[in-house]
Formats: structure tokens, C-alpha cells, sequence
């Protein structure tokens, strides 16, 4: 029981007071920064980066790891109150979470998310501990035939998803599948989709643009229409009582969703080039098909919130597997973690378990320290989000404005893009009137840039062979379970039909 | 009304005094607001990690009054970053981190209408060589050995790299040309990603910078074959160059800091004396050693010679690349 | 609501044939022995929204869906009052932001919305459209060294003696 040791002296020396410091102000940096529509970890770990060179390389890990952990639980608090996805991995949490603060219930939404999220990256801990070199070697064996084809398990779990209305819900998601080629095609080489020949497009649309403009500004505009102006949300004080309670009730209405965004979320994210926003996806997704309550979902399903939001955390905790065992980056933040390693001197790779055991076993016994402080510290902060969303609408909605218009600019820093964030949400806005579903285009824009290349990348390995998704190991069982899902609604259909013709 | 005037003297009078002693113990030029460090490429990349551990050198040691701002703008293969700085509202605090697609790029894209000459030289922080690697499980371990395989295997062995045009492509493209090899070439998004599928098995060469690879050179999973450099390098001192297989190449990825178009000379003189002092710093050298760039000191009037120098190399290598 | 269904359908079936036709810039064919070109991505799913168009276009003659049998005019005259107000400010806040900044455009929008739209009183819509764009200047430029856009030239004064006060 090396690893149990190990462990211990992570956690003792996370508990070193210097460094549990650093873990309380990362974690409520980060709580915010991530609470911030468009600003996410990536952005606390970067600017804080230069910092840590005042501390040794062991303080300033778990620091940026704190921050790391904060943003990942804020995600959902942008998500609740303000019915924006802060990060592309809090997108599924707008699902159910938004309808709930609607309800009056934003209380519930925020304290299943913090509750989620501790279990989910509590279990992501327990496996990390004890699997990471098992797991990282078989990380590896995802190349991209594979990975496209968890792509299409991920579209698979979403086929119900869209409204009733099927051709709309085909056009919302080719639509979102086609934005997402705009701007530069890798494979090629070349410039792709630069509409009207705008410069602007080369950069591509990125999905916090169309996220934002779809939620912050198409729903904000759809909400103060519909309502005349007149929007009150009855969401009651927040009292120690009122917190109990809503916890009673997570734990009983979300454990189901929290089990299933913990493991997927988890294995989903130590594939360095999936990560966690197609964890906590599909998640939501496979914690629909096997609810038994499915029509709940999507109007206040606490378990709706709690499945991404397990997913979410598991998976930050799990793309640290592939950055600490093989030196490799599951995501922009552990890229920049990944420099921060070179700037105090390490050799990131195979070696690093070995070689530096205090480091990685401090950043490690961090996870575990973050994770119980991210709770307590969100848990503290709900009654004041919760304040927020009491306020009169009028000033609230301008607020909302606001924060979408300045968080799309510090997402992007460009122009062009903010004024994409205003023509799709005015688009968004009668599209809505139209009963055109926009959820599939916001996931097929995060989700179309892993499938295309890993798909082009897959036909070039094979030859334009497509045998290619079948005949390998591992890519085979996940593509036939894919097209079984998809197909499936189809043939419920037809069964369906076909008992009516009788009847 | 008295106070909001007094108030108002006050104010004015305090941002005075602390105005003053910037205005007044300046020596020469200095900056006035943030300054726009744009880095060519995506967040996590050679060049983002390379302009990150600058701005941590600049900041932990004060260097500038004012902070840099690391902006990733990677989009169209740099070409958003080059508009950025050909457009530049504020040529004296706009920076640019390159590699070598600063060069590609407007070759590739006429459209764009940008001429890297015209850019203002700073400083050229090393270049960083490129070198062929194998796993370990292939059983290569020469370069000739990788030549015969690659030639059984006709058309299907296959090397992963990131992108048609760019660094490791081209270098791919003169040693097929040379050898007279037929190499399958998979475009992945970025350095981190070829390593990973190389330890993954999912391809079985690419040419990576020293600094991609090292991890898994340590561990011992990747074997070098080959290096693109003008002499054996100091890190890999039993692996042959191209040039002494008798072909006059070399290959490297530069890592420079370049200004706007149109930066005033005290602006330039004044981020020449920056970086200068990083390039100098204890922590800077140690990279260059620790990741195997080589140094490169010019002046600004050989820089510019050297820019026309690789433009014009380069536009020889992409032309021969398409036929 | 049944005509602006049927001329929505149109408009996104314009946008379709666009996408298509600039994605032909590209290989849009299954290349021998290389997989699918760089076009035929995009191509393809932009066929895939024309077709879906044609199928809503189907289902509006039909009258299959709500809006196609609703008599009702797509908004109100206090409707569409509320989205000149409410979007158009929107487009006026991103329009100033070249012009008075950032900072600027957020007062300006803030001033425009909590006074006229929200009727609130002169103190509270001072204090906020004064003290948050402030409170956001710090917040961007100073913590998460974030510049936003400056504006016109106009506005340089005033955020270099801002910058001599942070840094």
C-alpha cells in the first residue's frame, strides 16, 4: 500500500499552512472567475501563472490547482442564475438549472450543483489515486478513429434532446455543426468558410460566442418580450434551514445523475483529446435515457443538474491524468499548467510519477483538500448569488447585457465577435419564436470541432477506408452502440405507427 | 458644492503627484498603458509557452511599468495575429510572439495583404531545431533503418504532424523529396497532440521540436533518429544531422518577439533593452539549455536581412511542396 | 405567425445555399485513398439545414406546426416597441464601444436601460452605471490584465491616467 502512503504525505503537505492558504484564496479566485460568463479557468491559471514564481514550484501547483477546482464549481453558478454557460462544460447544466431558478428554486439548482460536484470529483480522486498508470496507458490507446467515435456516442445521447418538431431540430444541429468548420481547416491547410470574406471569420466561431449570444442575449430578449417587461422570480431568502433542506432534497432527487456524471465524467475525461465538456454532455444525455422520469429533464430536473456538474468536476479531475503521467494536456488550462511545470524546471512525461513522487503527490493531496474547500466556500457564497437573482429584473437584465457583451469581448477579444454575439442572439430571438430548438446548435458547436478532424484524421490512417470505425478494438463496440442509439428513436417510431395502423 | 470642488482639487492634485515621478525619472522612452503581447498560436502550444515563461521573467523581475498582455490569436494559422499587428492602433505597445508561420502564412494567404518586412525587429529569443523520432517498439534505430522501412512499407507508413504548410511538414516534404519516400501525413491541431499519438502508437514517426519529445525521450519510449539542425545538437550528441548525410538542410522554429508596423525607434530601443535583459536572465538561458534552443543574437539590420532571407526560403520550400 | 414561419423557413434556406456554395471553395468530394475533402464537412451539413428547411416548408403547408395555423400577427405592436428598446440599446451598447470605449459604452447602456427602460430613480441609476463600469476597469485591467477597446482617441487621457493609478 505505496500509494496509500504516498497520499498521506500529499495531504500533510497540502495541509502545510502556506499552501492550504494559497488553496482557500485559489478556490474563491477561481469560484468567481469561473461565475464570470466567458472568463473560465484558463484565465485565472494564466494571469496567476507569473505569480507563483514568488513561491516554490510545490505551492505554486496546488495554488493554480485551487483555482483550477473553483472554476470548475463557479461554471455552474453563471449557468443558474444568469442561464449562461460560462465555460463550454457547464453548457448541459443551463438544461435543467435554468428552469429551476426560474422556479424559485436557483437555491436548490446551486447547492445539487456544489453537492454534485464534491462527489463527483471525490470519486475522480479515489480513481486517480489508485488507476493513474493503468488508465494513462489506456488513454493512449484512443487515437482518433476512437475518439470520433465517442463523438458519435455523445451525438447518440443527445437524439432526444431537440424539440418535437424533428426537421428543426435536424436544421439546429448541422447548423451548429457547420459554424463550427468556419475559419481554418487543419487537415487542408487552408482558409474554410470565410463568410462574406470577412477576416474576421478566420478565427472561427468559437462556441462561447454562439453560447452567449444564444442565452445571454436571444434569451434575455425572449424572456423580456414574453413576459411584457414583467419578469418576477420568487426566489425566497436563503436561510441555514432553507440550505438543509434543499440539500436533503439534492442528495435524494440528483444521487442518480450524480453516480452517472461522476464514472463518465471520469473516463471521459482522461482521454486528452475528448475532455470534459464531452463528459459532462454525455452524461446529462445517458442520465436521461435510463431516468425513469425522462420528460422531466429540461424543465428543473434536479438530476439534470447534478449529472453534468459530477461530470464536469470528475473530468478536470481526470484530464490531470493524462498532464501529471504523460506530460500531455487534456485541456488549454492543463496546457498552461503544463508550462508552469517547465517554468519552475520539471520535465513534464513518463518520468515525472517517478521523479518528482513530492510534487506529484502534493498536487494530488491538493485535489482532495480543494474539493472539500470548493464545497464549504461555495456553499457559503449561494446565499449571495441567490441575493443577485432577487433583484428587480430591470436591473438585473441590463446586468445580464452587460456581463454578456464584456465577457464575450474578454472570451474573444475581438470586435468581430461581439457583434456575432449580437446577430445570433437577434437570430436566436425569432428563431425561438419559431419553435426552433438552439440547445443541438450549441452542442453540435462544441462538439464538431473534436468529430471532424478525428473523423478526416480516421480516413486518411485508413485509407478512405470507413471499415476503420468497426474493425479496431475499441473503436468498434462504441460505434455500433452510437448508431444503435441514434437509429433507436426511429424504430420506437415505426413500432409505434405500425401498432396504430393496427389498431 | 464647496466640497465636491475641494474634492475635486484634491483628486486632480494627487493624480499629479503621482503622475510626476514616471514623467520626471523616465530616462527615454517608456510605456504609458498595457502592452499587447500577442502570441501567434493557441493557448498551450511552444510559442504560448514560450511568450508565458517571458511575461513570468518580465513580471517576477519588474522589468516594465507597465504589464504585458498575453493575448493568444491563433486563428486562420496566425493569419488573425498578423492582421492584428498590421492594423495595430497603437503600434508602440503592440508585441508579437512568432514561429515560423509568421513567415508561412502570408506566403500561403496572398489574400491577406501582410508583409512580414515591414514588421519592427525586437529580439530573437533562440531558434528551436527539429528533430525525427520513433517509438521505441518500432525496432528502428537508425535513420537508415527508418529509410528501408519506410520504403517496404510504400505509401503506408505514416507520420503525424501539425499541418499541411506548416514547420514539420515542410522538413517532412524536403526529406521524402531527398530520399525519395512515400509517407503518409496525418494534420493533427497541435505539437502535443503528434507526441501523444506517436507514444500511442497511432503513428509511427513525426518530427517534433526536442521540447515535445523530451518527456518520452527520458522515459525512453521515443528514439531519435535524426536531427534538422547545422550541427549535432548538444542534448543529443550520437544523433546525425541531415546536413552530414550530404544534404544541405536545416530546419528550425523560430522563437522571436516582433513589433508592430510602424513602432516609433525609442519604443523598439526601449523593448530591445527588455527582452535583452530577459535573454540575459539566469531562468531564460536555463530554458534554452533545458529545451535545446539554439541562440541566434542579430542586430536589427540582420534581422531584417534574415527575414528576406527565410521568406524567400521559404517561398522556394512551399512552391516545391505543391508539385 | 404563418407568414413569418414560412419566410423565416426561406430566409434560412438562402443561408443554406450560401454555406453550400462557399464550402465548394474546397474538395467537397470523398477523395480517393485521403477520405472526404475539406469541403464536404460543411457542405454536406448545409445540404442536410436545406433539406431540413424543405421538410419544415412541407410540414408549414401542411399546417403541422403551431405557427402555421396561428392567425395571430408574429408580435404585437408593444412587442416589437420592446425589441427596438430592448435590442436595439444591445446594438447601440456594441456600436459605442468603438467609439467611447468599453467603460464607456457599459455607463452609457446602464444609463440608457435602468432610467428610461426601468424607471428607476435618478440616485440608484447614477450610482450603478458610474460605480460598476469603474468597479469592472479594475476588475479586467488591473486583476485579470484583460484590456478592453479604448474607443477613439479621444478616450486615451483618461485611461493613461487610469493606468497610472493601477499599475
Amino acid at each position: 500500500m505505496e500509494v496509500i502512503s504516498f497520499l498521506a504525505d500529499g495531504i500533510l503537505l497540502a495541509l502545510e499552512p502556506i499552501n492550504f492558504a494559497l488553496i482557500i484564496l485559489g478556490v474563491t479566485v477561481g469560484l468567481f472567475i469561473g461565475a464570470m460568463p466567458g472568463l473560465g479557468s484558463v484565465n485565472g491559471v494564466a494571469i496567476l501563472l507569473p505569480i507563483t514564481f514568488l513561491v516554490p514550484p510545490n505551492s505554486a501547483i496546488i495554488f493554480l490547482a485551487a483555482i483550477y477546482y473553483g472554476a470548475m464549481y463557479g461554471g455552474a453558478i453563471s449557468s443558474v442564475t444568469l442561464g449562461i454557460p460560462g465555460a463550454s462544460t457547464a453548457v448541459a447544466t443551463t438544461f435543467d438549472g435554468r428552469p429551476l431558478a426560474l422556479q424559485g428554486r436557483a437555491s436548490l439548482a446551486l447547492v445539487t450543483a456544489a453537492l454534485a460536484s464534491f462527489v463527483g470529483g471525490t470519486v475522480a480522486n479515489v480513481l486517480f489515486t489508485l488507476f493513474a498508470p493503468v488508465l494513462a496507458s489506456t488513454a493512449l490507446s484512443f487515437g482518433p478513429p476512437e475518439i470520433f467515435a465517442l463523438m458519435l456516442l455523445a451525438f447518440a445521447t443527445f437524439v432526444g434532446l431537440g424539440g418535437d418538431d424533428i426537421p428543426k431540430t435536424v436544421f439546429s444541429i448541422c447548423l451548429g455543426l457547420v459554424l463550427a468548420a468556419v475559419g481554418f481547416d487543419t487537415i487542408s491547410g487552408e482558409p474554410r468558410l470565410v463568410l462574406f470574406e470577412i477576416d474576421g471569420f478566420m478565427r472561427g466561431i468559437g462556441f462561447i460566442v454562439l453560447a452567449i449570444g444564444v442565452y445571454g442575449i436571444g434569451e434575455m430578449l425572449w424572456t423580456i418580450e414574453q413576459t411584457r417587461g414583467e419578469v418576477t422570480t420568487t426566489n425566497p431568502k436563503m436561510t441555514a434551514k432553507g440550505m438543509a433542506s434543499d440539500a436533503k432534497e439534492a442528495m435524494q432527487r440528483g444521487w442518480k445523475g450524480t453516480t452517472i456524471g461522476s464514472l463518465i465524467g471520469f473516463f471521459v475525461g482522461i482521454l486528452p483529446a475528448a475532455g470534459a465538456t464531452p463528459g459532462s454532455l454525455m452524461s446529462y444525455g445517458v442520465a436521461k435515457m435510463m431516468s425513469k422520469t425522462p420528460e422531466d429533464y429540461g424543465n428543473g430536473s434536479p438530476d439534470g443538474v447534478a449529472a453534468p456538474e459530477a461530470a464536469n468536476n470528475s473530468a478536470s479531475t481526470g484530464s490531470m491524468l493524462p498532464m501529471l503521467t504523460l506530460g500531455i494536456p487534456g485541456s488549454p488550462t492543463t496546457a498552461i499548467l503544463l508550462g508552469g511545470m517547465v517554468i519552475w524546471g520539471l520535465t513534464p512525461g513518463p518520468r515525472l510519477f517517478l521523479d518528482e513522487t513530492e510534487f506529484v503527490w502534493g498536487l494530488i493531496g491538493s485535489f482532495y483538500i480543494s474539493n472539500i474547500a470548493a464545497l464549504v466556500i461555495n456553499l457559503a457564497f449561494i446565499p449571495l448569488f441567490v441575493w443577485m437573482l432577487r433583484m428587480p429584473f430591470t436591473i438585473l437584465a441590463p446586468l445580464i447585457f452587460v456581463l454578456s457583451i464584456i465577457g464575450g469581448f474578454a472570451a474573444s477579444r475581438s470586435m468581430h465577435d461581439l457583434w456575432l454575439i449580437v446577430i445570433f442572439g437577434i437570430a436566436a430571438f425569432f428563431l425561438r419564436k419559431f419553435d426552433y430548438p438552439l440547445a443541438p446548435a450549441v452542442l453540435a458547436i462544441v462538439l464538431g470541432p473534436i468529430a471532424e478532424p478525428t473523423l478526416r484524421q480516421s480516413l486518411l490512417l485508413s485509407s478512405g477506408d470507413p471499415m476503420i470505425f468497426f474493425n479496431r478494438p475499441i473503436a468498434g463496440p462504441i460505434t455500433i452502440v452510437a448508431i444503435i442509439l441514434i437509429l433507436l428513436p426511429g424504430l420506437k417510431f415505426l413500432r409505434r405507427k405500425r401498432a396504430m395502423a393496427k389498431n | 458644492m464647496k466640497l465636491t470642488k475641494r474634492l475635486f482639487l484634491a483628486l486632480a492634485a494627487s493624480t499629479t503627484i503621482a503622475t510626476l515621478p514616471i514623467a520626471a525619472f523616465a530616462d527615454g522612452w517608456q510605456p504609458k498603458r498595457p502592452i499587447d503581447f500577442t502570441i501567434m498560436a493557441g493557448a498551450g502550444g511552444g510559442a504560448d509557452q514560450i511568450a508565458r515563461f517571458i511575461q513570468s521573467v518580465v513580471e517576477a523581475n519588474d522589468l516594465t511599468n507597465r504589464p504585458l498582455i498575453p493575448t493568444n490569436r491563433g486563428g486562420g494559422s496566425g493569419a488573425e495575429s498578423l492582421l492584428h499587428l498590421k492594423d495595430a492602433r497603437d503600434p508602440d505597445h503592440t508585441l508579437l510572439v512568432t514561429l515560423n508561420s509568421f513567415y508561412t502564412t502570408p506566403i500561403r494567404q496572398e489574400a491577406l495583404g501582410v508583409d512580414i518586412e515591414t514588421f519592427t525587429p525586437i529580439i530573437m529569443m533562440g531558434v528551436d531545431p527539429f528533430v525525427l523520432w520513433v517509438h521505441k517498439d518500432s525496432g528502428i534505430t537508425t535513420f537508415e533503418d527508418f529509410v528501408t522501412k519506410v520504403k517496404e512499407m510504400d505509401g503506408e507508413f505514416v507520420m503525424g504532424g501539425t499541418g499541411t504548410g506548416q514547420e514539420d511538414s515542410i522538413v517532412i516534404a524536403y526529406m521524402s523529396g531527398a530520399y525519395d519516400l512515400k509517407i503518409k501525413y496525418i494534420p493533427y491541431d497541435g505539437g502535443g497532440a503528434v507526441a501523444k499519438d506517436l507514444a500511442g502508437k497511432q503513428i509511427m514517426a513525426t518530427v517534433n521540436n526536442p521540447s515535445e519529445a523530451k518527456g518520452f525521450y527520458e522515459s525512453g519510449d521515443f528514439v531519435p533518429l535524426l536531427a534538422f539542425s547545422d550541427e549535432r545538437m548538444d542534448a543529443y550528441p550520437d544523433v546525425p544531422t541531415l546536413k552530414e548525410k550530404g544534404h544541405d538542410f536545416s530546419y528550425y522554429n523560430q522563437r522571436a518577439i516582433v513589433g508592430a508596423p510602424g513602432m516609433s525607434d525609442e519604443a523598439a530601443a526601449y523593448y530591445r533593452e527588455v527582452f535583452g535583459k530577459v535573454y540575459d536572465s539566469e531562468k531564460w538561458q536555463g530554458y534554452l539549455v533545458s529545451e535545446s534552443l539554439s541562440p541566434l543574437i542579430m542586430d536589427e539590420a540582420e534581422t531584417r536581412a534574415y527575414w528576406s532571407r527565410q521568406v524567400q526560403n521559404h517561398r522556394q520550400l512551399l512552391s516545391e511542396m505543391s508539385n | 405567425m404563418r407568414q413569418g414561419e414560412i419566410s423565416l423557413v426561406g430566409l434560412l434556406a438562402l443561408f443554406s445555399l450560401y454555406l453550400m456554395w462557399k464550402s465548394t471553395e474546397l474538395p467537397i468530394g470523398y477523395i480517393r485513398g485521403q477520405g472526404p475533402g475539406g469541403g464536404f464537412w460543411p457542405f454536406w451539413l448545409a445540404c442536410g439545414m436545406l433539406l431540413s428547411c424543405l421538410a419544415s416548408a412541407w410540414n408549414w403547408w401542411r399546417g403541422l406546426s403551431p405557427a402555421s395555423r396561428s392567425d395571430e400577427p408574429l408580435m404585437d405592436a408593444f412587442g416589437w416597441r420592446t425589441l427596438l428598446y430592448v435590442g436595439g440599446s444591445v446594438v447601440a451598447f456594441v456600436a459605442l464601444i468603438s467609439i467611447v470605449s468599453m467603460y464607456g459604452a457599459v455607463a452609457a447602456f446602464l444609463f440608457y436601460y435602468l432610467r428610461f427602460l426601468g424607471r428607476h430613480s435618478w440616485f440608484l441609476t447614477l450610482t450603478i452605471s458610474i460605480l460598476l463600469p469603474i468597479g469592472l476597469f479594475f476588475f479586467f485591467e488591473a486583476v485579470m490584465l484583460i484590456s478592453m477597446p479604448q474607443g477613439m482617441s479621444f478616450t486615451q487621457p483618461v485611461f493613461d491616467l487610469m493606468y497610472d493609478i493601477i499599475y
